[in-house]
């Protein structure tokens, strides 16, 4: 334990505790807490009824107030803990409340009306997780066709990604050819161009294909990505110009070249691209907002946006649709973590 | 069956001018070597032969059939890299085979063509290993491997050797002749090092600057060097080169003053030399002996290399350096004065344009 | 004598059609191959990205001129008129120039004084936090890369997911609610609060995005040479003087770069805003990308040829930005190289 908490602790130099080692903790902590905190918070709500998400002051876990049937009576009746006149405690159900005083019964013996104050009992509650809140969605909201449309076009959208910017950049990076540098100073010059400055005119392309309101619609302008095609540019042009002679002498097309050879060797930055696909199509956002207008095609992104925006906010379903949504990328992230950071520090890539 | 024929081939990199009217004839089952200094164009002409550089001009046949047209994979050639580009996510096994695959061939005799490479290469037991499993000699005979199971017309090896350390490089510099002389195939062998060139080749090309300089056997060239470049490169140390002066053109000999007023008198038939000719003399550092005689050349001791079994004598005459290789260990050291003897020596002339001075 | 694990041969299985698939695409390509040379074949590979790109990028990106100086609701080219600098005239068209809500658009000079004030907010002390993260990261810690992760962590969460996180958090009878009550201060409603709402925006943009700063200014830290340390040490220089005499001037040029980056970001600002407040309350969060979206789409007054000409002025300063950047990326390629 305490070599454990030396080497935890451990300070500048080993001697006492400077000013910068506080800071330090201070902020680590403090991280930690706001940056886990509210995802936290969210996951535990969304275990919580209706009811108990409407109170105030909220509690952390998520509590139901028990209930019970007690014979003789039709409805299942509520559970107190009762504090009784002789200072004993007891639990008792509600069956009716007159004024301040409140008509409960020993759900064990319920022939004899016992009357106590209002303020001498107090609910019990009981840690139950609203796991409805997780099904309902997918049975009555097409959360369950959302998902399928968030999949589809993220699994597609990073086949053909890998596809079409290993292709170009195999091209880019193994030729020779005229106007190969226009054709990289092109993909260099676009490589900022957001999608919120031509989403007018990208629009009106995608309705004149017919794409409009198609997955694809959403798929395709996101494709020929030029951070892929740069990153796995990057990375083929280590792969020694000497393997592809030999292949070459070794009677193989081309094309056996970039499937045999290079997209094999190129495995590693074909991976950063692949999982970096997967997270910018995941939570695509504004793009699919304005290319899905029906609700059947929606991906989870906007069915969560569209639900959420609404007048009646049926939040215990938000925030359980919002867990599902999260998922994937906190699986994403606790696996491949040191992965992607040191994919971003590698290519400054986001 | 690998004949290859190169006549006036030249090879432009955009403005960069590498090849330079390359005529070479190269008969079926030769073991050819390309020699010269670094840059010099060596690996871009073995690129032209194997066709993964397309000339810019003249003619490259191979067995007779103009091939400048023809793709590296449609030559029948199989070459092995400096760097010995081995795939590298796949076997050896797979290496091997990769080349059989393309070609479409059955895939018993596949397997029957690695089983034989393998046993004559001594490489059975990591056939299933990835190169990155591998010694760099190991790798190096796979290179030469996946080579062989494709029974290429001729092979082409650029600096095959280079990356492998001084004691093994020997070793298999001499399996691979062995090599040459069991499979018989035409041989085309890139390197900058003359021994290695001299060791293997029936006959060596020395190229400089994108120019053939000479084609000949290794003894042809270290014999009677067409140049002072080719007489300069064959032969380890380098040769002497000593500033001469025609001093008597007699028929079948001339005499020569060198540094100090020393005379040579050289044997040599039917040559046009008048007196007064500036030349260059060209010694071997091994043709060069100690002399008691103080009439013959005398020197300023520079440095001593005393290697045991021979010495190098770096000495000074008149200002101009001149290398020794004498035998056995000598009790000199740098300051001393001694004589060089050349008697008997063969003397090699070169003119003005460093072209040899030929006998008639 | 061949040892294949399981997994290998049941990636072997796996990959069994889609080789054969490649085989069988291979024929056409070799002929293609023989009758067009390596060249056809560079040709070949990057012509599909080429075209993608072609199609949904450049086209774009001309089209957006063509809308600009056209009018109308439609969204087809042939279906609208030519207005010339119209749209762009309407933008700039103000009573009094000193007053934004005097302006004919004042919702676009909304947007832009907006965004101006988030920019310089977020970008700002973002840098600023992701600064202090980085160099606290960079010291000797135990676990140092889960630390980093929980400094990550919020980057990869979707833009909605975090709107919604922090919607749920800002409610009334929500965590942040809850905490002050702890303190003895009534709930209350942040986001239905003008200036609450604007600082909520640039606070949750920070939380999201600082991580993927940090762990670039880390990177950057990290590529110091140690040395340089060592010898200030020996030196006996004072840790402040180190900081500013060593740390901040080699890490300068990724700091230049990370501001960079971020004012381009920010520029951009959209989808967490807008499920957070959907720019509200009034319009006291519409920010730039949410004024071009419903100008072009969603308003009832729908206008694609203003929004096209609003894109246009925002894409000009982005532009600038991005040539700033490149020529920041080409000094330092030109420094290494020296
Ligand atoms: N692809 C190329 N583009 C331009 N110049 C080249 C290329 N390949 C080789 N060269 C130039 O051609 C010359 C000869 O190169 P090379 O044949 O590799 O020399 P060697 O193998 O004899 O050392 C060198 O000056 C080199 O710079
Ligand atoms: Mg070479």
């Amino acid at each position: 334990m305490g070599v454990a908490s030396r080497f935890i602790l451990r300070r500048r130099g080993g001697k006492g505790w400077h000013w910068t080692d506080i800071v330090t903790w201070i902020w680590l902590i403090g991280g930690l807490i706001i940056m886990f905190g509210p995802a936290v918070w969210l996951a535990f709500s969304s275990f919580k009824t209706p009811a108990a998400l409407a109170e105030f002051p909220p509690s952390i876990l998520p509590y139901v107030t028990s209930q019970a049937t007690v014979e003789g009576y039709d409805k299942p009746l509520q559970l107190f803990d009762t504090k009784m006149p002789d200072g004993s405690t007891r639990v008792l159900a509600e069956v009716r409340r007159i004024g301040v005083m409140s008509q409960m019964v020993d759900p064990k013996a319920p022939g004899e009306i016992i009357r106590v104050n209002m303020n001498d009992r107090t609910p019990v509650r009981t840690v139950s997780f609203a796991t409805e809140n997780y099904t309902e969605p997918f049975v009555h909201f097409d959360f369950l066709r959302y998902l399928w449309n968030s999949v589809f076009v993220t699994v597609v959208a990073t086949l053909i990604t890998l596809v079409v910017n290993s292709m170009a950049a195999f091209a880019l990076s193994k030729y020779e050819f005229k106007g190969r540098s226009l054709a990289m100073l092109v993909i260099l010059a676009t490589l900022m161009v957001p999608l919120s400055v031509i989403m007018v005119p990208l629009y009106s392309i995608i309705s004149s294909l017919g794409l409009f309101n198609s997955l694809w619609g959403v798929i395709l302008p996101t494709v020929a990505t030029p951070t892929g095609v740069f990153i796995l540019r990057q990375y083929m042009l280590t792969i020694p110009d000497e393997l592809i002679d030999a292949a070459r002498m070794d009677k193989a097309s081309e094309w056996q070249i970039y499937w045999r050879i290079v997209l094999p060797l190129t495995a590693p930055a074909l991976a950063v691209l692949a999982i970096f696909s997967v997270v910018w199509r995941w939570n695509d956002f504004l793009w699919p907002l304005i290319v899905l207008s029906r609700r059947e095609l929606y991906t989870l992104q906007v069915g969560l946006s569209i639900y959420s925006g609404e007048l009646n906010v049926q939040w215990h379903f938000i925030l359980a649709m919002t867990v599902v949504t999260m998922v994937p990328v906190v699986l994403v992230f606790i696996f491949l973590q040191r992965f992607i950071t040191t994919g971003i520090a590698g290519t400054g890539l986001k | 069956m690998g004949e290859i024929k190169l006549t006036d081939v030249n090879k432009s990199f955009g403005s960069v001018h590498v090849l330079k009217d390359i005529d070479l004839h190269i008969q079926d089952g030769e073991f050819v070597v390309f020699v010269g200094p670094s840059g010099c164009g060596k690996s871009t002409l073995l690129r032209t032969i194997a066709g993964l550089e397309k000339i810019t001009g003249g003619e490259i046949r191979i067995d007779g059939k103009r091939v400048n047209e023809v793709s590296a994979a449609d030559r029948g050639l199989a070459m092995v890299f400096q760097s010995y580009a081995l795939y590298p996510h796949m076997s050896v096994r797979q290496n091997l085979a990769f080349g059989l695959e393309n070609s479409n061939m059955p895939k018993t005799e596949i397997a029957e063509r690695i089983a034989e490479a393998a046993r004559m290469l001594e490489i059975d037991q990591y056939l299933e290993r990835r190169p990155g499993q591998l010694s760099g000699g190991q790798r190096q005979r796979v290179a030469i491997g996946r080579a062989i199971v494709r029974r290429p017309t001729a092979f082409l090896l650029d600096e095959p050797l280079s990356n492998l350390d001084a004691e093994l490089r020997v070793s298999t510099r001499a399996e691979l002749a062995a090599l040459h002389a069991r499979i018989g195939s035409t041989m085309i062998y890139v390197t900058h090092d003359q021994v290695e060139a001299m060791t293997l080749a029936h006959r060596i090309v020395v190229m400089r600057a994108g120019r053939i300089e000479q084609v000949g056997t290794p003894l042809e060239l270290y014999n009677t060097p067409a140049n002072r470049f080719v007489a300069g490169f064959i032969g380890a140390p380098h040769m002497n080169f000593l500033k001469g002066e025609v001093s008597e053109a007699e028929t079948g000999a001339v005499t020569l003053s060198i540094g100090g007023g020393h005379k040579l008198l050289v044997p040599l038939s039917g040559h046009k030399l008048s007196v007064g000719d500036k030349l260059t003399v060209g010694i071997r550092p091994q043709h060069i002996t100690l002399a008691g005689d103080p009439g013959s050349l005398a020197v300023k001791v520079r440095l001593v290399e005393a290697l045991g079994s021979e010495t190098v004598i770096h000495a000074d005459l008149h200002g101009e350096k001149l290398l020794a290789v004498v035998q056995g260990q000598k009790q000199i050291s740098p300051g001393d004065e001694v004589h060089f003897s050349i008697a008997g020596a063969p003397l090699h002339l070169f003119d003005g344009n460093g072209l040899r001075v030929k006998a008639a | 004598m061949s040892t294949t694990s399981p997994s290998s041969r049941l990636g072997a299985l796996l990959m069994a059609p889609v080789n054969a698939l490649m085989r069988i695409v291979d024929v056409p390509l070799r002929g293609l191959q023989k009758a067009t040379g390596l060249g056809g074949m560079a040709a070949f590979f990057l012509a599909p990205n080429m075209l993608i790109f072609g199609i949904f990028v450049l086209l774009p990106l001309v089209i957006n001129f063509v809308y600009s100086m056209t009018g109308g609701t439609a969204f087809f080219l042939s279906e609208r008129s030519f207005v010339g600098a119209d749209q762009y005239a309407r933008l700039f068209t103000c009573a009094d120039y000193l007053d934004p809500m005097s302006c004919q658009e004042d919702a676009f000079w909304t947007a832009v004084g907006n965004t101006f004030w988030f920019v310089v907010l977020q970008v700002t002390l973002m840098i600023l936090t992701a600064l202090i993260t980085a160099l606290i990261l960079n010291r000797d810690l135990a676990a140092r890369s889960f630390w980093r992760a929980v400094f990550f962590f919020p980057v990869l969460l979707s833009p909605v997911v975090v709107g919604l996180i922090w919607k749920w958090i800002l409610q009334r009878q929500g965590l942040l609610n809850f905490m002050l009550y702890q303190f003895g201060n009534e709930p209350y409603t942040w986001l239905t609060d003008r200036n609450w709402t604007f600082v909520a925006t640039i606070g949750v943009s920070i939380w999201a995005h600082m991580g993927f700063y940090a762990l670039i200014l880390l990177a950057g830290l990290q590529a110091i040479p140690k040395d340089l340390y060592e010898a200030a040490e020996m030196d006996g220089t004072k840790p402040a003087r180190v900081f500013w005499r060593i740390t901040l001037p080699l890490l300068a040029p990724n700091l230049l770069v990370v501001v960079v980056l971020a004012l381009i970001r920010a520029v951009q600002i959209f989808d967490e805003v807008y499920v957070l407040t959907g720019g509200g309350p009034g319009t006291s969060t519409l920010y730039l990308t949410q004024y071009i979206y419903e100008t072009g789409f969603a308003s009832a007054l729908r206008n694609p040829g203003l929004a096209a000409a609003a894109s246009i002025l925002m894409g000009a300063v982005l532009v600038v930005l991005t040539l700033f950047q490149l020529g920041i990326g080409r000094r330092q390629e030109n420094k290494g190289k020296r």
